[in-house]
Protein backbone atom coordinates (compact mmCIF):
# COMPACT_ATOMS: atom_id res chain seq x y z
CA UNK A 1 0.00 0.00 0.00
CA UNK A 2 1.11 3.62 -0.56
CA UNK A 3 2.50 4.83 2.64
CA UNK A 4 0.84 8.10 3.02
CA UNK A 5 -2.17 5.87 2.04
CA UNK A 6 -0.97 4.05 4.93
CA UNK A 7 -0.14 6.97 7.01
CA UNK A 8 -3.69 7.99 6.67
CA UNK A 9 -5.95 4.60 7.20
CA UNK A 10 -3.01 4.12 10.16
CA UNK A 11 -3.96 7.48 12.11
CA UNK A 12 -7.64 6.45 11.88
CA UNK A 13 -7.00 4.45 14.76
CA UNK A 14 -8.12 5.81 18.32
CA UNK A 15 -4.74 4.23 20.15
CA UNK A 16 -1.85 5.74 17.23
CA UNK A 17 -4.09 9.24 16.88
CA UNK A 18 -3.73 9.83 20.42
CA UNK A 19 -0.04 9.34 20.39
CA UNK A 20 0.13 11.43 17.19
CA UNK A 21 -2.33 13.72 18.71
CA UNK A 22 0.09 14.00 22.09
CA UNK A 23 3.21 14.21 20.28
CA UNK A 24 2.64 17.35 17.85
CA UNK A 25 0.35 19.88 19.75
CA UNK A 26 2.87 21.33 21.55
CA UNK A 27 5.07 21.40 18.53
CA UNK A 28 1.94 23.44 16.72
CA UNK A 29 1.40 25.93 19.93
CA UNK A 30 4.87 26.08 20.05
CA UNK A 31 5.47 27.30 16.39
CA UNK A 32 2.31 29.08 16.43
CA UNK A 33 3.52 31.08 19.33
CA UNK A 34 6.92 32.29 18.00
CA UNK A 35 4.91 33.19 14.75
CA UNK A 36 2.60 35.36 16.44
CA UNK A 37 5.21 37.30 18.58
CA UNK A 38 7.17 38.18 15.35
CA UNK A 39 3.93 38.74 13.65
CA UNK A 40 2.50 41.08 16.21
CA UNK A 41 6.03 42.87 16.67
CA UNK A 42 6.20 43.25 12.66
CA UNK A 43 2.73 44.27 12.68
CA UNK A 44 2.60 46.94 15.52
CA UNK A 45 6.49 48.12 14.85
CA UNK A 46 7.81 47.55 11.26
CA UNK A 47 5.26 47.89 9.33
CA UNK A 48 4.53 51.46 8.19
CA UNK A 49 2.09 53.54 9.19
CA UNK A 50 -1.38 53.74 6.17
CA UNK A 51 -1.66 57.25 4.39
CA UNK A 52 -5.46 57.14 5.08
CA UNK A 53 -6.02 55.51 8.48
CA UNK A 54 -2.76 55.99 10.47
CA UNK A 55 -1.99 53.16 12.96
CA UNK A 56 -5.33 51.92 13.65
CA UNK A 57 -5.12 49.89 10.29
CA UNK A 58 -2.93 47.74 12.33
CA UNK A 59 -5.86 45.83 13.89
CA UNK A 60 -6.11 44.51 10.34
CA UNK A 61 -3.25 41.84 11.01
CA UNK A 62 -5.86 39.96 13.28
CA UNK A 63 -8.76 40.66 11.46
CA UNK A 64 -7.96 39.17 8.11
CA UNK A 65 -6.32 35.93 9.38
CA UNK A 66 -9.39 35.30 11.51
CA UNK A 67 -12.06 35.83 8.26
CA UNK A 68 -9.56 33.01 6.28
CA UNK A 69 -9.25 31.01 9.35
CA UNK A 70 -13.33 31.19 9.58
CA UNK A 71 -14.14 30.15 6.21
CA UNK A 72 -11.15 27.43 6.10
CA UNK A 73 -12.16 25.95 8.91
CA UNK A 74 -15.60 25.41 7.81
CA UNK A 75 -14.72 23.87 4.49
CA UNK A 76 -12.31 21.66 6.49
CA UNK A 77 -15.20 20.99 8.85
CA UNK A 78 -17.79 19.86 5.75
CA UNK A 79 -15.01 17.73 4.15
CA UNK A 80 -14.52 15.90 6.76
CA UNK A 81 -17.89 15.40 8.10
CA UNK A 82 -18.50 14.52 4.19
CA UNK A 83 -16.27 11.84 4.67
CA UNK A 84 -16.94 10.65 7.97
CA UNK A 85 -21.01 10.41 6.28
CA UNK A 86 -19.52 7.88 3.32
CA UNK A 87 -17.02 6.27 4.79
CA UNK A 88 -18.55 6.59 8.50
CA UNK A 89 -14.77 6.96 9.59
CA UNK A 90 -15.06 7.43 13.41
CA UNK A 91 -11.91 10.28 13.54
CA UNK A 92 -13.00 12.28 10.82
CA UNK A 93 -16.39 12.66 13.12
CA UNK A 94 -14.14 13.41 15.60
CA UNK A 95 -12.06 15.76 13.78
CA UNK A 96 -15.17 17.63 12.19
CA UNK A 97 -16.53 18.00 15.37
CA UNK A 98 -13.42 19.38 17.25
CA UNK A 99 -13.14 21.71 14.43
CA UNK A 100 -16.87 23.35 14.89
CA UNK A 101 -15.63 25.43 17.84
CA UNK A 102 -12.17 26.62 16.87
CA UNK A 103 -14.02 27.85 13.45
CA UNK A 104 -16.91 29.68 15.74
CA UNK A 105 -14.33 31.34 18.11
CA UNK A 106 -12.28 32.71 14.91
CA UNK A 107 -15.51 34.08 13.58
CA UNK A 108 -16.26 35.89 16.93
CA UNK A 109 -12.93 37.03 16.67
CA UNK A 110 -13.27 38.52 13.03
CA UNK A 111 -16.68 39.97 14.19
CA UNK A 112 -15.38 41.56 16.97
CA UNK A 113 -12.11 43.05 15.40
CA UNK A 114 -13.89 44.69 12.29
CA UNK A 115 -16.39 45.85 15.15
CA UNK A 116 -13.53 47.49 17.04
CA UNK A 117 -11.85 48.38 13.48
CA UNK A 118 -14.81 49.87 12.46
CA UNK A 119 -15.91 52.34 15.47
CA UNK A 120 -13.12 55.00 14.65
CA UNK A 121 -12.52 54.46 11.23
CA UNK A 122 -16.12 54.14 9.74
CA UNK A 123 -17.98 56.14 12.93
CA UNK A 124 -20.15 52.73 13.56
CA UNK A 125 -19.89 49.19 15.08
CA UNK A 126 -21.68 47.63 12.64
CA UNK A 127 -23.30 47.97 9.47
CA UNK A 128 -24.59 44.93 7.90
CA UNK A 129 -23.58 44.88 4.60
CA UNK A 130 -23.29 41.67 2.78
CA UNK A 131 -19.68 40.84 3.74
CA UNK A 132 -20.38 41.11 7.73
CA UNK A 133 -24.24 39.80 7.52
CA UNK A 134 -22.88 36.52 5.74
CA UNK A 135 -19.86 36.36 8.53
CA UNK A 136 -22.64 36.86 11.10
CA UNK A 137 -24.95 34.15 9.21
CA UNK A 138 -21.71 31.86 9.38
CA UNK A 139 -21.43 32.12 13.10
CA UNK A 140 -24.69 30.91 13.43
CA UNK A 141 -24.06 27.92 11.30
CA UNK A 142 -21.60 27.65 13.53
CA UNK A 143 -23.35 27.25 16.70
CA UNK A 144 -25.87 25.47 14.53
CA UNK A 145 -23.27 22.67 14.24
CA UNK A 146 -22.46 23.21 17.67
CA UNK A 147 -25.20 22.99 19.52
CA UNK A 148 -26.49 19.99 17.66
CA UNK A 149 -23.70 18.22 18.31
CA UNK A 150 -23.89 18.40 22.05
CA UNK A 151 -28.17 17.69 21.76
CA UNK A 152 -28.48 14.15 20.50
CA UNK A 153 -26.91 11.98 23.43
CA UNK A 154 -25.10 8.93 21.30
CA UNK A 155 -22.07 10.61 20.18
CA UNK A 156 -21.76 9.09 16.78
CA UNK A 157 -25.22 9.85 15.86
CA UNK A 158 -24.92 13.09 17.39
CA UNK A 159 -21.66 14.20 15.16
CA UNK A 160 -23.48 12.57 11.76
CA UNK A 161 -26.76 14.51 12.27
CA UNK A 162 -24.08 17.77 13.11
CA UNK A 163 -21.41 16.58 10.27
CA UNK A 164 -25.09 16.92 7.57
CA UNK A 165 -25.95 20.31 8.46
CA UNK A 166 -22.72 21.34 8.03
CA UNK A 167 -22.20 19.78 4.80
CA UNK A 168 -26.03 21.73 4.46
CA UNK A 169 -24.39 25.06 5.65
CA UNK A 170 -21.97 25.03 3.21
CA UNK A 171 -23.77 24.35 0.29
CA UNK A 172 -25.99 27.35 1.06
CA UNK A 173 -22.92 29.99 2.25
CA UNK A 174 -22.13 30.68 -1.35
CA UNK A 175 -25.92 31.46 -1.88
CA UNK A 176 -26.65 33.51 1.70
CA UNK A 177 -23.12 35.06 0.59
CA UNK A 178 -24.38 36.29 -2.81
CA UNK A 179 -28.01 36.61 -2.06
CA UNK A 180 -26.89 39.01 0.84
CA UNK A 181 -24.55 40.52 -1.20
CA UNK A 182 -27.42 41.31 -4.24
CA UNK A 183 -29.31 42.98 -1.20
CA UNK A 184 -26.51 45.19 -0.71
CA UNK A 185 -26.87 46.43 -4.09
CA UNK A 186 -30.57 47.09 -3.83
CA UNK A 187 -29.74 49.83 -1.42
CA UNK A 188 -26.80 50.81 -2.41
CA UNK A 189 -28.05 54.54 -2.15
CA UNK A 190 -27.97 54.39 1.21
CA UNK A 191 -24.11 54.35 2.60
CA UNK A 192 -21.38 55.66 0.44
CA UNK A 193 -17.66 54.09 1.11
CA UNK A 194 -15.73 56.83 2.69
CA UNK A 195 -12.69 54.83 3.17
CA UNK A 196 -11.47 52.98 -0.30
CA UNK A 197 -9.34 49.60 0.31
CA UNK A 198 -6.32 50.10 -0.74
CA UNK A 199 -3.70 47.64 -2.49
CA UNK A 200 -1.44 46.20 -0.24
CA UNK A 201 2.08 47.01 0.06
CA UNK A 202 4.80 44.47 0.32
CA UNK A 203 5.66 46.17 3.81
CA UNK A 204 2.55 45.81 4.93
CA UNK A 205 2.68 41.71 3.35
CA UNK A 206 4.79 40.38 5.45
CA UNK A 207 3.30 40.68 8.94
CA UNK A 208 -0.12 39.35 7.15
CA UNK A 209 1.17 36.42 6.00
CA UNK A 210 3.09 35.29 9.19
CA UNK A 211 0.43 35.77 11.11
CA UNK A 212 -1.66 33.81 8.54
CA UNK A 213 0.76 31.11 9.26
CA UNK A 214 0.36 31.54 12.72
CA UNK A 215 -3.50 31.31 13.06
CA UNK A 216 -3.00 28.10 10.44
CA UNK A 217 -0.41 26.47 13.36
CA UNK A 218 -2.38 27.61 16.56
CA UNK A 219 -5.62 26.43 14.35
CA UNK A 220 -4.22 22.49 13.92
CA UNK A 221 -2.51 22.66 17.35
CA UNK A 222 -6.01 23.22 18.83
CA UNK A 223 -7.88 20.87 16.61
CA UNK A 224 -5.20 17.65 17.54
CA UNK A 225 -5.84 18.38 20.94
CA UNK A 226 -9.63 19.12 21.25
CA UNK A 227 -9.90 15.83 18.71
CA UNK A 228 -7.50 13.90 21.58
CA UNK A 229 -9.50 14.51 24.48
CA UNK A 230 -13.10 13.96 22.45
CA UNK A 231 -11.41 10.81 21.13
CA UNK A 232 -10.15 9.89 24.69
CA UNK A 233 -13.74 10.29 26.12
CA UNK A 234 -15.25 8.35 23.62
CA UNK A 235 -13.23 5.66 23.96
CA UNK A 236 -12.41 6.05 27.83
CA UNK A 237 -13.48 2.08 28.73
CA UNK A 238 -10.32 1.02 26.80
CA UNK A 239 -7.49 0.25 28.49
CA UNK A 240 -5.32 2.20 26.20
CA UNK A 241 -7.30 4.95 27.00
CA UNK A 242 -6.73 4.28 30.60
CA UNK A 243 -2.87 4.23 29.95
CA UNK A 244 -2.67 7.35 28.25
CA UNK A 245 -4.75 9.04 30.86
CA UNK A 246 -2.09 8.05 33.27
CA UNK A 247 -4.67 6.19 35.12
CA UNK A 248 -3.80 4.04 38.21
CA UNK A 249 -3.92 0.03 37.44
CA UNK A 250 -7.83 -0.50 37.56
CA UNK A 251 -8.96 -2.72 40.04
CA UNK A 252 -8.99 -6.27 38.34
CA UNK B 1 -61.88 -9.49 11.83
CA UNK B 2 -60.25 -7.31 8.43
CA UNK B 3 -61.99 -8.27 5.32
CA UNK B 4 -59.37 -7.49 2.95
CA UNK B 5 -56.34 -10.13 2.23
CA UNK B 6 -53.11 -8.77 2.59
CA UNK B 7 -51.19 -8.63 -0.73
CA UNK B 8 -49.27 -11.40 -2.06
CA UNK B 9 -45.55 -11.25 -1.06
CA UNK B 10 -44.93 -11.41 -4.72
CA UNK B 11 -47.24 -8.16 -5.67
CA UNK B 12 -45.64 -5.77 -7.56
CA UNK B 13 -44.73 -2.64 -5.53
CA UNK B 14 -47.19 0.35 -5.52
CA UNK B 15 -46.64 2.63 -8.29
CA UNK B 16 -45.03 6.22 -7.22
CA UNK B 17 -48.04 8.26 -8.16
CA UNK B 18 -50.14 5.40 -6.34
CA UNK B 19 -48.30 5.83 -3.14
CA UNK B 20 -47.95 9.61 -3.09
CA UNK B 21 -51.68 9.96 -3.50
CA UNK B 22 -52.29 7.47 -0.63
CA UNK B 23 -50.00 9.51 1.73
CA UNK B 24 -51.47 12.74 0.69
CA UNK B 25 -54.63 11.82 1.12
CA UNK B 26 -53.83 10.19 4.53
CA UNK B 27 -52.08 13.43 5.49
CA UNK B 28 -55.10 15.64 4.10
CA UNK B 29 -57.36 13.37 6.19
CA UNK B 30 -55.29 13.28 9.16
CA UNK B 31 -55.38 17.21 9.23
CA UNK B 32 -59.23 17.42 8.25
CA UNK B 33 -59.74 15.97 11.54
CA UNK B 34 -57.05 18.23 13.60
CA UNK B 35 -58.71 21.24 11.43
CA UNK B 36 -59.09 23.43 14.45
CA UNK B 37 -55.33 23.39 14.01
CA UNK B 38 -55.21 25.36 11.20
CA UNK B 39 -56.08 28.51 13.39
CA UNK B 40 -53.28 28.23 14.66
CA UNK B 41 -50.46 29.67 12.24
CA UNK B 42 -52.65 31.80 11.26
CA UNK B 43 -53.26 33.56 14.51
CA UNK B 44 -49.37 33.59 15.25
CA UNK B 45 -49.41 35.48 12.14
CA UNK B 46 -51.83 38.12 13.07
CA UNK B 47 -50.51 38.39 17.00
CA UNK B 48 -46.76 38.90 15.19
CA UNK B 49 -48.26 41.73 13.07
CA UNK B 50 -50.28 43.09 15.94
CA UNK B 51 -47.03 43.68 17.85
CA UNK B 52 -45.72 46.10 15.64
CA UNK B 53 -47.99 49.02 15.83
CA UNK B 54 -48.77 48.16 19.19
CA UNK B 55 -44.22 48.49 19.76
CA UNK B 56 -44.16 51.46 17.01
CA UNK B 57 -47.44 53.32 17.48
CA UNK B 58 -49.71 54.27 15.00
CA UNK B 59 -48.17 56.21 12.41
CA UNK B 60 -49.73 54.52 8.51
CA UNK B 61 -46.00 56.17 7.01
CA UNK B 62 -44.15 54.82 9.19
CA UNK B 63 -45.98 50.70 8.69
CA UNK B 64 -46.36 50.61 5.44
CA UNK B 65 -42.88 51.31 5.22
CA UNK B 66 -41.61 48.48 7.05
CA UNK B 67 -45.08 46.68 5.95
CA UNK B 68 -43.20 43.98 3.94
CA UNK B 69 -40.54 42.94 5.89
CA UNK B 70 -42.87 42.59 9.08
CA UNK B 71 -45.33 40.40 6.74
CA UNK B 72 -42.79 38.60 5.93
CA UNK B 73 -41.27 37.63 9.00
CA UNK B 74 -44.47 36.79 10.41
CA UNK B 75 -45.32 34.08 8.01
CA UNK B 76 -41.70 32.99 7.97
CA UNK B 77 -41.67 32.52 11.54
CA UNK B 78 -45.25 30.45 11.60
CA UNK B 79 -43.92 28.61 9.26
CA UNK B 80 -41.23 27.63 11.27
CA UNK B 81 -43.25 26.91 13.87
CA UNK B 82 -45.30 24.15 12.28
CA UNK B 83 -42.21 22.69 11.13
CA UNK B 84 -42.15 20.67 14.20
CA UNK B 85 -45.52 18.75 13.31
CA UNK B 86 -44.26 17.58 10.08
CA UNK B 87 -42.34 14.59 11.36
CA UNK B 88 -43.49 14.49 14.97
CA UNK B 89 -46.62 12.46 14.77
CA UNK B 90 -44.94 9.94 12.41
CA UNK B 91 -42.21 9.24 14.74
CA UNK B 92 -44.20 8.99 17.65
CA UNK B 93 -46.57 6.06 16.79
CA UNK B 94 -43.87 4.57 14.28
CA UNK B 95 -45.28 5.01 11.02
CA UNK B 96 -41.82 7.37 9.74
CA UNK B 97 -40.05 3.86 10.36
CA UNK B 98 -43.00 2.64 7.46
CA UNK B 99 -41.84 5.11 5.69
CA UNK B 100 -38.23 4.51 5.76
CA UNK B 101 -39.09 0.62 5.05
CA UNK B 102 -41.64 1.55 2.29
CA UNK B 103 -40.76 -0.01 -1.52
CA UNK B 104 -41.34 3.82 -2.90
CA UNK B 105 -38.11 6.11 -2.61
CA UNK B 106 -38.25 7.75 0.29
CA UNK B 107 -37.81 11.30 -1.16
CA UNK B 108 -40.87 10.93 -3.23
CA UNK B 109 -42.92 10.32 -0.02
CA UNK B 110 -41.45 13.36 2.14
CA UNK B 111 -42.01 15.42 -1.18
CA UNK B 112 -45.70 14.52 -1.01
CA UNK B 113 -45.81 15.05 2.36
CA UNK B 114 -44.01 18.83 2.61
CA UNK B 115 -46.63 19.73 -0.05
CA UNK B 116 -49.35 18.44 2.36
CA UNK B 117 -47.77 20.38 4.87
CA UNK B 118 -47.76 23.75 2.62
CA UNK B 119 -51.75 22.92 1.48
CA UNK B 120 -52.66 22.92 5.14
CA UNK B 121 -50.39 25.74 6.86
CA UNK B 122 -49.09 28.03 4.42
CA UNK B 123 -51.67 28.50 2.22
CA UNK B 124 -54.45 29.69 4.72
CA UNK B 125 -51.68 31.84 5.73
CA UNK B 126 -51.18 33.10 1.75
CA UNK B 127 -54.53 33.65 1.49
CA UNK B 128 -54.92 36.01 4.97
CA UNK B 129 -52.06 37.67 3.87
CA UNK B 130 -54.11 40.42 2.09
CA UNK B 131 -55.84 41.69 5.03
CA UNK B 132 -52.65 41.42 7.33
CA UNK B 133 -51.06 43.81 4.63
CA UNK B 134 -53.83 45.75 4.76
CA UNK B 135 -53.61 45.70 8.74
CA UNK B 136 -50.11 47.61 8.26
CA UNK B 137 -51.38 49.96 5.62
CA UNK B 138 -49.27 48.21 2.67
CA UNK B 139 -49.75 50.35 -0.56
CA UNK B 140 -51.82 48.54 -2.75
CA UNK B 141 -49.61 48.28 -5.78
CA UNK B 142 -46.97 46.25 -3.39
CA UNK B 143 -49.60 44.02 -3.00
CA UNK B 144 -49.29 42.11 -6.07
CA UNK B 145 -45.14 41.54 -5.66
CA UNK B 146 -45.72 40.15 -2.05
CA UNK B 147 -47.91 37.88 -2.44
CA UNK B 148 -46.10 36.51 -5.82
CA UNK B 149 -43.28 36.25 -3.59
CA UNK B 150 -45.02 34.78 -0.96
CA UNK B 151 -46.13 32.05 -3.55
CA UNK B 152 -42.57 31.22 -4.35
CA UNK B 153 -41.36 31.85 -1.17
CA UNK B 154 -43.62 29.81 1.40
CA UNK B 155 -42.86 26.40 -0.44
CA UNK B 156 -38.94 27.14 -0.51
CA UNK B 157 -39.53 27.84 3.27
CA UNK B 158 -41.28 24.39 3.91
CA UNK B 159 -38.98 22.37 1.73
CA UNK B 160 -35.90 23.47 3.70
CA UNK B 161 -37.57 23.63 6.54
CA UNK B 162 -38.25 19.74 6.12
CA UNK B 163 -34.75 18.96 5.64
CA UNK B 164 -33.53 20.80 9.43
CA UNK B 165 -37.16 19.17 10.98
CA UNK B 166 -35.74 15.68 9.38
CA UNK B 167 -32.36 16.02 10.95
CA UNK B 168 -33.94 16.74 14.57
CA UNK B 169 -36.91 14.36 14.09
CA UNK B 170 -37.65 12.30 17.46
CA UNK B 171 -35.54 15.04 19.80
CA UNK B 172 -36.79 15.68 22.98
CA UNK B 173 -37.01 19.51 23.18
CA UNK B 174 -36.30 20.04 19.62
CA UNK B 175 -38.50 23.30 19.24
CA UNK B 176 -35.77 25.56 19.95
CA UNK B 177 -32.69 23.92 17.98
CA UNK B 178 -35.27 23.62 15.39
CA UNK B 179 -35.36 27.43 15.18
CA UNK B 180 -31.83 27.77 15.19
CA UNK B 181 -31.01 25.83 12.51
CA UNK B 182 -33.60 26.14 10.35
CA UNK B 183 -33.38 30.34 10.46
CA UNK B 184 -30.10 30.72 9.29
CA UNK B 185 -30.99 28.80 6.38
CA UNK B 186 -33.79 30.63 5.35
CA UNK B 187 -31.80 33.93 5.57
CA UNK B 188 -31.43 33.90 1.14
CA UNK B 189 -35.36 33.37 1.13
CA UNK B 190 -36.43 36.18 3.25
CA UNK B 191 -33.24 38.29 1.77
CA UNK B 192 -35.36 37.85 -1.68
CA UNK B 193 -38.53 37.69 -0.95
CA UNK B 194 -39.00 40.47 1.11
CA UNK B 195 -36.08 42.18 -0.93
CA UNK B 196 -38.44 41.72 -4.19
CA UNK B 197 -41.04 44.03 -2.02
CA UNK B 198 -38.73 46.56 -0.74
CA UNK B 199 -37.20 46.54 -4.50
CA UNK B 200 -41.47 47.19 -5.53
CA UNK B 201 -41.74 50.01 -3.26
CA UNK B 202 -38.53 52.01 -4.18
CA UNK B 203 -39.64 51.43 -7.84
CA UNK B 204 -35.96 49.18 -8.70
CA UNK B 205 -36.96 45.86 -11.17
CA UNK B 206 -39.43 43.01 -9.54
CA UNK B 207 -38.46 40.45 -11.10
CA UNK B 208 -34.61 39.85 -10.82
CA UNK B 209 -35.44 38.63 -7.19
CA UNK B 210 -38.87 36.68 -8.18
CA UNK B 211 -37.06 34.92 -10.69
CA UNK B 212 -33.89 34.08 -8.41
CA UNK B 213 -37.25 32.78 -5.63
CA UNK B 214 -38.31 30.46 -8.43
CA UNK B 215 -34.97 29.14 -9.58
CA UNK B 216 -34.20 28.27 -5.65
CA UNK B 217 -37.76 26.62 -5.52
CA UNK B 218 -36.83 24.60 -8.94
CA UNK B 219 -33.77 23.65 -7.30
CA UNK B 220 -35.30 23.08 -3.79
CA UNK B 221 -38.41 20.71 -5.26
CA UNK B 222 -35.68 18.06 -6.56
CA UNK B 223 -33.01 18.75 -4.09
CA UNK B 224 -34.47 19.09 -0.88
CA UNK B 225 -36.48 15.85 -0.26
CA UNK B 226 -33.46 13.94 -1.47
CA UNK B 227 -32.02 15.58 1.61
CA UNK B 228 -34.54 14.98 4.13
CA UNK B 229 -34.77 11.40 3.16
CA UNK B 230 -30.33 11.30 3.29
CA UNK B 231 -30.89 13.12 7.06
CA UNK B 232 -34.18 11.27 8.14
CA UNK B 233 -32.00 8.16 7.76
CA UNK B 234 -29.00 10.03 9.41
CA UNK B 235 -31.72 11.06 12.29
CA UNK B 236 -33.24 7.73 13.11
CA UNK B 237 -30.63 5.75 13.42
Amino acid sequence: MNPVLLWFHRLGSPPLFDAFAARWVPWCFAIATVLMLWGGWEALFVAPTDYKQGDGYRILFIHVPSAWMSLMVYALMALYAGIALVWKIKLCEILAMACAPVGAVFTAITLATGAIWGYPMWGTWWDWDPRMTSELVLLFLYLGVIGLNASIEDRRAAARAAGFLAILGIVLLPVIRYSVDWWGALHQQQTIRLFGESAMHASMFKPLIIMVIATKFWFVGSLLQRARVDNLRREAGKAWARAAAGAPEARA
Amino acid sequence: MPTERAPAIDAAPPSLAGAGRALFARDLALAWRRRGDIAQPLVFALLVVTLFPLALGNDPALLARIAPAVLWVALLLANMLGLDGLFRGDAEDGSLEQMLLAPVPLAWLLAVRVAGHWLTTSLPLLLAAPVLAEMLHLPRAQLGVLMMSLALGTPLLALIGSVVAALTVGMKRSGMILALLALPLYVPVLVFGAGSVMASSEGLPVLVPLLLLGAGLALALVLAPLAAAAALRIAVT
